[in-house]
């Protein structure tokens, strides 16, 4: 551990940061005194909430691999490069952090919808998108990338580049320079990348609800089926949104885990 | 494999030429900031120069139409802090160049290992470089530059990280994978422009002020970098003994070898001008140094008064000046404890 003496913070600044903590802390507790607890393997293990869940888990998964697979070189470019328009580009990849979900997922069925920009040229080829579990997928994906992005460009751009000059200078090629020096060197920034994009995918909602819909197996995810119970079910609700907090749990200390270098 | 290099970087204020003949070493010096890092930079690529040429070998590096990215240059940088990658072993560090050449991973081992026993670091090869002390990571960092067989080979400031027990070795090293390379060293160590550099380019505020055979440089220093740094009295010869040497003019000086001479080889004696004392005639007992001769020229200092003896110099105060009565053309001796003296290999 670092102990390095640090000064006294002025003591009232507890007051108002206690205050913000329990704000965070007292609702979860409350959820928590509503759980039906006899119940609640039952409730978890529902034909329904299993059915979700695996959805979830499944479409959180590969939105994750897609975030990698695209964020990735994105976060390269952004963090390694300069060209014009870099801060555009930045900008814009920042997007749908900021924008409400409801919003991207309406920007995305006008898109890909059928009566989309793109829709009616892959309708011609026999691809639907809007109201399948690839539209929960897109959906995920494009809210959940940022995360990755701004973390690896962040990770990118403090630990500097000097190791990829001498790896330059003893003769490496650009693709053997990220291959054996870049992307080693900042992993735990892509794996914590990674789990706060999987986290994001995983309580997504407004995008896929309104891009994908509420079909049962087929995008009804884990918060949509949480959603639609809280009318019919309280108590499976709770149960229910017990799990994802549960996971959320999970995925900070491994989030928390991995960012920390080796 | 000579090196013809001029260039001008704008945003760093800077506008060097510079040359190094076929396996000659130049020893780049200069204050902080005057532009010696930089100059390394642009010959390895690594920052563009707005205007100027480069050609190793023949082979124009850059120019207003030739650019040549750092990984085809060939030209090895050794920095002032080693840089090993972190995750790699100490001999996969050193086979990384040649992995990246082409060779497969036993060949590139192969190399690596070479490499290591050429820098005497063959016992560390399986060790993480956290596990090595500054000085030891200094040594595998050369073995990695030299394992490219680069054309030419810069070094900033090598022996900045080892520590002082250390430095002798590595500099015996330098001495033995630095023959018949074509090499620039930034150093800001006389001592280790002395022993490293065949000749030495004085930078100030990003400009060559100054450039020479390195001793010729610090004995007659014409800019005030070098002036600044140098004084010290050098004398080469050869060693008779652990820690003896004869200069060329037959006089025998003793002192403190670095590391134990051996009788035959070059060596170098290295004395502060504080520590010479004068005298009109041979004093009493045996002082194992002394230096005959006239004197050549009588020129106060800040707080002393140099007395030059040919090449030697010796600082005493203006009493001891008034008291010994001498004068420019005079015969004096110069007298120096063997404590005082330094001796390198040379």
């Amino acid at each position: 551990m670092n102990r390095t003496p640090r000064l006294d913070v002025p003591s009232w600044i507890f007051v108002p940061a206690a205050a913000g903590s329990l704000f965070i802390v007292l609702p979860l507790l409350a959820m928590l005194t509503r759980v039906d607890w006899a119940d609640l393997p039952a409730l978890i293990t529902s034909p329904g909430a299993r059915t979700a869940l695996l959805l979830s888990l499944k479409t959180s998964t590969i939105a994750t691999l897609l975030c990698l697979v695209f964020g990735v070189p994105m976060a390269i470019i952004l963090g390694r490069s300069t060209f014009r328009g870099q801060d555009v580009m930045r900008s814009v990849v920042l997007l749908p952090l900021v924008l409400p979900p409801v919003v991207a997922g309406i920007a995305l069925l006008y898109t890909f919808g059928r009566r989309g920009l793109l829709g009616g040229s892959l309708e011609a080829f026999g691809i639907q998108i809007a109201f399948s579990t690839t539209a929960v997928i897109m959906a995920q994906t494009f809210v959940a990338m940022p995360f990755l992005v701004v973390s690896l460009e962040g990770a990118l751009r403090s630990s500097g580049q000097r190791y990829e000059e001498v790896a330059a200078t003893l003769g490496a090629r650009p693709t053997t320079v990220l291959r054996r020096v870049t992307l080693p060197m900042v992993l735990p920034a892509v794996a914590s990348g990674a789990v706060l994009s999987f986290a994001r995918a995983l309580g997504e909602f407004g995008a896929t609800i309104t891009f994908a819909g509420s079909l049962q197996g087929t995008t009804r995810t884990l918060p949509l089926e949480i959603y639609l119970q809280r009318e019919v079910d309280p108590d499976s609700a709770i149960a229910l949104s017990m799990v994802l907090v549960v996971v959320a749990a999970l995925v900070i200390s491994l989030a928390r885990r991995t960012a920390r270098p080796a | 494999m000579s090196l013809t290099f001029r260039a001008a970087v704008k945003d760093r204020d800077l506008d060097v030429s510079l040359e190094v003949p076929h396996g000659r070493t130049l020893g780049l010096i200069g204050a902080n900031g005057s532009g010696k890092s930089s100059v390394l930079a642009v010959l390895a690529g690594l920052v563009r120069a707005d205007s100027g040429t480069a050609v190793l070998d023949g082979e124009e590096l850059f120019s207003a139409r030739v650019w040549v990215p750092p990984h085809r240059r060939r030209i090895g940088l050794l920095a002032q802090d080693s840089l090993l990658f972190p995750r790699m072993s100490v001999v996969d560090n050193v086979a990384f160049g040649p992995r990246s050449q082409g060779l497969s991973r036993p060949a590139a081992r192969a190399v690596a290992q070479h490499w290591l026993i050429e820098v005497d670091a063959a016992d560390l090869a399986d060790r993480k470089p956290s596990e090595l002390s500054g000085g030891q990571q200094q040594r595998v960092a050369l073995a990695r530059a030299l394992a490219t067989q680069p054309h030419l080979l810069l070094l900033d400031e090598p022996l900045s990280a080892t520590d002082v027990g250390m430095a002798a070795m590595m500099r015996q090293t330098l001495r033995r994978v630095l023959a018949g390379r074509t090499a620039v060293i930034v150093t800001h160590h006389v001592l280790d422009a002395v022993l490293l550099c065949d000749r030495v380019a004085v930078l100030e505020a990003g400009r060559v002020v100054e450039t020479g055979r390195t001793e010729e440089v610090f004995r007659r220093p014409r800019s005030d970098f070098a002036a600044s740094i140098s004084g010290l009295n050098m004398v080469r010869g050869v060693a008779t003994g652990p820690d003896s040497l004869v200069a060329t003019d037959g006089t025998v000086i003793h002192g403190e070898p670095d590391m134990a001479l051996t009788p035959g080889d070059p060596a170098l004696a290295v004395f502060r001008p504080e520590a010479v004392s004068v005298h009109r005639s041979a004093p009493g007992g045996s002082p194992r140094n002394q230096f005959l001769g006239p004197v050549t020229s009588i020129e106060p200092q800040a707080h002393l008064v140099r007395i030059q003896v040919g090449d030697l110099g010796a600082d005493i105060t203006a009493d001891s000046v008034a008291r010994l009565a001498i004068d420019v053309g005079e015969s004096v001796v110069l007298v120096i404890k063997a404590a005082e003296v330094s001796l390198y290999h040379g």
